[in-house]
């Protein structure tokens, strides 16, 4: 089932000098339940149909549809940046609580400190919530993101190269930490990377864009069972592939 | 020994002031030019005692202290507020703007005649000196603090689902509360150098600013001197404690 359908998204830049076309056409269907990872040549405005999505931003042209076609509202979907954008003067648990405490959201005290508890177990950080952030490692703050994403739970979460940022140690814990969250919670991902490799490893789908003003410029399926494991022919084959498509702009 | 070494450091210089006053004056042997500290201490020593028939050098001191907390609040409630506001809209600074940077080159002193004929000699014109010498350092800091909030936290702020007067009252006040808390402390040390100076001033009739002025006509220079020690020290003090302040609170500035 589908959970999101851009049609035509297309956006154009401007500032006091010059305006460029980022977008000049994108279309593309993500699934529930799907990891799909977006690619493309640098400056080709991967972040910007993230930034669109969850509203950061507005398309010039184009819809973006939810399930049955509505209308899709960005309240749907949460983000999380490559640097966590924490609170800082917060402690990991009143950043998770964050989201849940605004107006829109209603929820109990109770049931407030329900969900914070759950969303620490879930990404192993029970022991750090009263910690504030700046005493955390780049992968623990990275979780704590992802947990404070999650509690709004949302339709889709967003991620813009969240752990390009990261050791690689952190950063491969963390790509089994999304698939592990999609297969308890169901959660969509829509991942903006430009690490091949990531690409291949967490995507159930990949989709290239091309050069500025971009559209869609390809769509790999990627069937392999999991765990994958990126020293099988099959996975070199794909780095190689999707390298290449991405260069090549 | 490492904690110790820094504070003897610290200490050498004033001690090595102290000494060589000491001997200059034996040597001078002029109470006028430089009073002996066998005539300052015992001042410094009875702070409770009342000086010229009047009120003690402790009673003065809390006289000051008093006045400068009052105008100095009075600038804090003002001054936040606008700086939050100004820092937020660009519009609200373009109005705002102009006036201020007119203003806050003039030394608070200057405005003393006028604040006489507006609040009369005494308490309120002390109080609008001191507000004018605190609200600038106080205004500013918050418009910076505003500034300097990073978009990320906006954005994250909004994608969670905050309002914008959410986004006002979870990121932008806390995340400019360092910089308010850097003006507080620069603030309170304008008030209190102003204050001194304005109570030195015809008209007023206490203060420690009064207590040195009223030794000077009776030329009991020690009283001076141990005048000035006071304010310098109380000075350290509530310095020391927008310091210690500013670690417990904001520990997290500078490390995310």
């Amino acid at each position: 089932m589908e959970v999101l359908v851009l049609k035509g998204i297309s956006k154009r830049f401007c500032d006091d000098q010059a305006q460029f076309q980022a977008l000049s056409d994108i279309s593309c269907v993500i699934n529930k339940g799907e990891i799909v990872c977006l690619m493309g040549p640098s400056g080709c405005g991967k972040s910007t149909v993230l930034r669109i999505l969850s509203g950061l931003e507005s398309a010039d042209s184009g819809t973006v549809c939810g399930s049955e076609g509505d209308a899709f509202h960005p309240g749907h979907t949460a983000m999380v940046f490559q640097e966590h954008g924490l609170f800082p003067w917060l402690s990991v648990y009143d950043n998770i609580a964050y989201g849940l405490r605004m107006k829109v959201r209603k929820i109990s005290k109770e049931q407030i400190a329900q969900k914070v508890h759950d969303l620490l177990s879930l990404v192993h950080m029970e022991e750090f919530a009263n910690v504030l952030p700046h005493q955390l490692s780049g992968g623990m703050k990275q979780r704590v993101a992802v947990a404070r994403a999650l509690a709004i739970e949302p339709e889709i979460l967003l991620m813009d190269e969240p752990f390009s940022a990261l050791d690689p140690f952190s950063r491969h814990e963390l790509q089994d930490e999304v698939i592990r969250i999609r297969d308890t919670l169901g959660t969509t991902f829509f991942i903006v990377t430009h690490n091949p490799e990531e690409a291949v490893y967490l995507g159930d789908r990949i989709i290239i864009l091309s050069n500025r003003p971009s559209s869609v410029r390809k769509e790999i399926q990627v069937s392999s069972p999991r765990p994958r494991d990126l020293a099988e022919p099959e996975m070199i084959r794909l780095v190689r592939e999707v390298t290449g498509d991405v260069t090549s702009g | 020994m490492k904690r110790v070494l820094p504070i003897l450091k610290g200490l050498a210089i004033p001690v090595l002031v102290i000494v060589i006053w000491q001997v200059l004056s034996m040597y001078i042997q002029n109470s006028f030019i430089l009073p002996g500290w066998e005539t300052i201490l015992p001042v410094l020593i009875h702070p409770a005692e009342p000086l010229f028939g009047g009120a003690s050098l402790f009673e003065n001191s809390i006289i000051s202290l008093q006045r400068v907390l009052y105008g100095f609040l009075l600038a804090v409630v003002i001054a936040v507020p606008l700086g939050l506001v100004c820092g937020w809209s660009r519009s609200a600074e373009d109005y705002v703007n102009p006036i201020i940077q007119i203003l806050r080159p003039v030394p608070p002193i200057a405005w003393m005649p006028l604040a006489i004929a507006w609040f009369k000699i005494g308490f309120g014109s002390l109080i609008f000196i001191i507000f004018i010498g605190s609200f600038f350092p106080v205004f500013i800091s918050t418009i910076e603090g505003v500034r300097s909030i990073r978009i990320r936290w906006l954005e994250v702020a909004q994608t969670l689902g905050a309002t914008t007067l959410e986004k006002f009252k979870t990121v932008v006040i806390p995340g400019a509360l360092p910089s308010i808390w850097t003006g507080l402390r620069l603030a309170f040390g304008v008030a209190w150098m102003c204050l001194v100076a304005a109570e030195m001033l015809p008209g007023t009739s206490a203060g420690l600013g009064y207590l040195i002025m009223f030794a000077y006509n009776l030329g009991q220079i020690q009283v001076i001197v141990a005048g000035m020690i006071v304010i310098g020290v109380i000075g350290i003090v509530s310095d020391y404690i927008f310091r210690i302040g500013q670690t417990k609170l904001f520990g997290w500035q500078g490390k995310e």
